[in-house]
């Protein structure tokens, strides 16, 4: 069998190598999941955005290290009052059915994502363009948009008011441009191969939902000569532990994700194949500020700090995740999270200061009996997690601890119903690199996120501030200050910090892992 | 037994309209609904959500519009995935899970029946206890078992076929699935013909064609008439579910077969999706229930419709 196989592939090697020079090269990229559109004003989740990325292209846009460089647009302005950016377009700047990248494109595209009838699910992350809000709630004109085409290759951004992460907000996914002629003449239908125009390093050959997508190299993307990768095929890799083996077995070049229990075991197999590097993703414990006995914070403070975290990174994540004692994860430039004045001290003496917490707020043995439910969603690591914890608290501090889970749906929908909980579980996964992304769980005028119902018009002055203030050092400073606050009075309890999960061929090259965990295509080159 | 047949299709129409009714009710009783997600929406987000979708409105107008929508074939949009309706998904999908589904079918067909009738020829002797062994041993190992299993040593280890996806729909990559789909319903097979059979070829009418002299094979091919009976009563709704896709093997393959979305769409309370998917597997069953009566007219001179 071997002998033939050998013969075989010496034959092949052969075609290949007579073929060699027209050789298309093509990146097996395994995503995953299905993306639910590819209409990016509806777009929601990371599979999409992974796929979006390579086919669109922002005014500003990612490098293979995840920083901000010009996208479509080559340079932008900021006026002196910090309201008003002016972007200037790319001359060149192509749709890959050669049509000119305009700025009446952009206008349209925030106009349409803005639009109550668009219904898009990210319309919330662009309200700081001046009457974005009022626009998507009907009560104004998509016209009436802060977005407008000074000329063609001009297009000019008016804020509510000055917002120092908006070049963030910019790189989201949901600020891709639309292809104004296509949607108006395919409606919803654009996004289907053949109709879809891009602007991006690729466009859009095959769309097979639950088996693959094709894109091929666009060769009017202004930046055609340095796209590495003629053929892109996505797979929705939905079955983790399915897609190690398939990428053990060379059919996948890389895959996102993998089960976390078999970290160590890839780590041993794979070796520095495997990719697990910092992420804007956090697990934390929402607990109900408005509960007794959690409205104390010295019961927050106490139940916070019987826990083991490194327990938790190391045996329940296998070394997935990392111990968190700050609300935002680290990783974000700039800017330096305030930690929990815990952090630095041994687990053991963590305990004793629990106990005394707990006992001086008159819980526990001794005092009233401290009775804690912890919510959670159906999913092995986050049951792992809960029972530890239940365990902790039991042994510090004497509570009795019982467990509920729901699926997904119903955990989420009772907690952002505000129904009653006492401690839950919950994730947070950064939109953008800006710590206020993570600072907004804990304000007071945040109805749906902030669970808890931490309030604290201290934190929320402080955050307000930090808003208005242009300096990044001086910003990062205040924000800082903030979340040392919220941290103080342990609104809510943060658990760990989560790794993107990557598993990367040796033949890969031009990977490169960032917080944002962006992974541009056009990058990538495979050594066969 | 053309008008036994249509009878049978329009009585089937009451049935549907009260699965139907009762499906769309139950699954909207589910806590939760299709917009209540990790990374939570903003409140106008999610009004100008439910309003694009009509979750706004009284939930009888919602019914009655569903019903108006369905009479004409139109299943509605999705709730999660947004770039196509439910009458598309499934268009899509099911000729991959009907593909997966008959291959498979007529492969535990072939495969159980002939172990079936080859053990019971040779009762309690050696040859029938191991295949009836490794017939148990088939209905006892999941399916989620096997089908790593099988790629593992086929696949990794042997590398002589591909892990996963369907590829162009060749050979390649269907011999896996269909043989992980097969398995379980073979042995059941087997074990059913056998038992079966053993109870025709005691059978008086056989006991004659014996007696008459008649070949071995001539005998028991009128003896596996009668035994594949009960076979084909269990094969109704097995095929029903063999055909719609199994979402176990599906997701661990990479089929991009219905399976999947009988899941995703209670997980995600994708109303319409699920909908979508009772209302085809409930329509396969009936298929499948009345080509099991029709089937057994056909082989059993004594049963008739009229």
């Amino acid at each position: 069998m071997s002998r033939i196989r050998t013969f075989l592939c010496a034959v092949a090697a052969l075609c290949a190598i007579s073929a060699g020079a027209q050789a298309e090269t093509v990146y097996h990229r395994g995503n995953a999941g299905d993306p639910k559109t590819l209409d990016a004003h509806q777009t929601s989740i990371d599979v999409e955005a992974n796929i979006l990325w390579d086919l669109l292209e922002g005014l500003v846009t990612y490098d293979e290290a995840g920083r901000i460089v010009p996208g479509a647009a080559e340079s932008w302005t900021l006026s002196p009052d910090g309201t008003v950016y002016t972007f200037k377009l790319r001359a060149n700047g192509k749709w890959s059915n050669g049509d000119p990248v305009r700025a009446s494109d952009f206008v349209f595209s925030f106009r349409r994502i803005m639009d109550p009838q668009t219904a898009a699910k990210y319309a919330s992350l662009h309200y700081p363009i001046k009457n974005a809000e009022k626009v998507n709630r009907g009560e104004m004109k998509p016209e009436e948009l802060g977005v407008r085409a000074v000329d063609d290759l001009t297009v000019e951004i008016t804020l509510e008011r000055p917002t120092p992460y908006f070049l963030e907000l910019l790189t989201h996914q949901t600020a891709l441009p639309m292809h104004q002629a296509s949607v108006e003449r395919f409606g919803k239908d654009f996004v289907r191969p053949g109709n879809f125009v891009s602007n991006g390093a690729y466009s859009l050959a095959e769309n097979v939902p639950g088996d693959h997508i094709k894109l091929v190299k666009n060769p009017h993307y202004w930046d055609a000569a340095n796209v590495r990768t003629d053929v892109v095929m996505f797979y929705p890799t939905e079955d983790n532990a399915a897609a190690v083996r398939r990428f053990m077995a060379g059919e996948l070049d890389t895959n996102y994700q993998f089960p976390i229990d078999q970290l160590p075991f890839l780590t041993e197999k794979l070796g520095d194949q495997v990719k697990t590097s910092p992420y804007l993703a956090i697990e934390y414990y929402a607990i109900n500020n408005r509960k007794e006995p959690f409205s104390d914070p010295r019961v927050r403070r106490a139940l916070a700090m019987a826990i083991d975290r490194d327990f938790l990174a190391e045996k329940i994540w296998s070394g997935a995740a990392t111990p968190a004692y700050s609300l935002v994860p680290p990783g974000i430039n700039g800017y330096t999270p305030a930690e929990a004045d815990f952090a630095a001290m041994s687990q053991l003496d963590r305990e004793d200061e629990a106990r005394k917490l707990i006992e001086e707020a008159g819980y526990g043995p001794g005092g009233k009996p401290l009775k804690i439910e912890i919510r959670y969603n159906t999913n092995d690591a986050h049951k792992k997690v809960a029972t530890a914890i239940a365990d902790m608290w039991k042994e510090v501090l004497g509570a009795e601890v019982t467990l509920l889970n729901t699926d997904i749906k119903t955990h989420y929908a009772h907690l952002q119903n505000r129904g009653d909980f006492d401690v839950a579980r919950a994730g947070w996964v950064g939109d953008y690199a800006d710590a206020q992304n993570f600072l907004y769980l804990g304000l007071t005028g945040n109805a749906v996120g902030n669970y808890g119902q931490y309030s604290n018009p201290k934190y929320d002055e402080l955050v307000k501030m930090s808003d208005a203030t242009l300096d990044p050092a001086e910003r990062a400073r205040i924000m800082a200050e903030a979340e040392a606050v919220l941290l103080a009075d342990m609104g809510l309890i943060p658990l760990l910090n989560r790794s993107s999960l990557h598993l990367v061929s040796d033949r890969v090259k031009g990977w490169a892992p960032n917080v944002r965990n962006v992974h541009r295509s056009r990058y990538i080159s495979i050594d066969r | 037994m053309l008008s036994y047949t249509l009878r049978r299709l329009l009585g089937a129409v009451p049935t549907l309209f009260v699965i139907v009714t009762v499906a769309f009710f139950l699954v909207r009783f589910a806590p939760g609904g299709p917009f209540d997600l990790e990374q939570p929406l903003a409140p106008q987000v999610l009004e100008n959500l439910r309003r694009a979708y009509r979750l706004d409105q009284p939930l009888y107008l919602q019914y009655l519009d569903y019903l108006g929508k369905l009479v004409r074939g139109d299943f509605g949009p999705s709730y999660v995935a947004i770039d196509f309706t439910v009458g598309e998904m499934l268009r899509r999908a099911l000729p991959y899970s009907v593909t997966l589904g008959l291959s498979a079918l007529v492969l535990a067909i072939i495969g159980g029946v002939a172990a079936g009738v080859f053990a019971a020829l040779r009762q309690n002797s050696a040859a029938d206890y191991s295949v009836m062994t490794v017939a148990t041993v088939g209905v006892t190992v999941p399916n989620f078992v096997v089908a790593p299993v099988l790629q593992l040593v086929f696949g990794l280890m042997l590398g002589l076929l591909p892990l996963g996806g369907w590829g162009d729909g060749d050979l390649a990559h269907l011999v896996m699935p269909t043989v992980a789909l097969a398995l379980p319903q073979m042995a059941v097979i087997a074990r059913l013909t056998r038992s079966s059979m053993i109870e025709a070829l005691r059978a008086d009418h056989i006991r004659t064609l014996r007696a008459c002299g008649l070949p071995g094979h001539v005998v028991v091919r009128h003896a596996l008439k009668g035994a594949l009976l009960p076979v084909i009563s269990y094969l109704g709704p097995a095929a029903a579910a063999l055909v719609t896709g199994s979402v176990v093997i599906e997701k661990i393959f990479a089929i991009p077969g219905v399976g999947a979305y009988f899941v995703e769409g209670a997980l995600n309370r994708d109303y319409t999706l699920v909908m979508g998917t009772v209302v085809t597997l409930a329509g396969f069953v009936v298929v499948f229930n009345l080509l099991v009566d029709l089937a057994y007219a056909a082989l059993d001179p004594r049963v008739r419709y009229d």
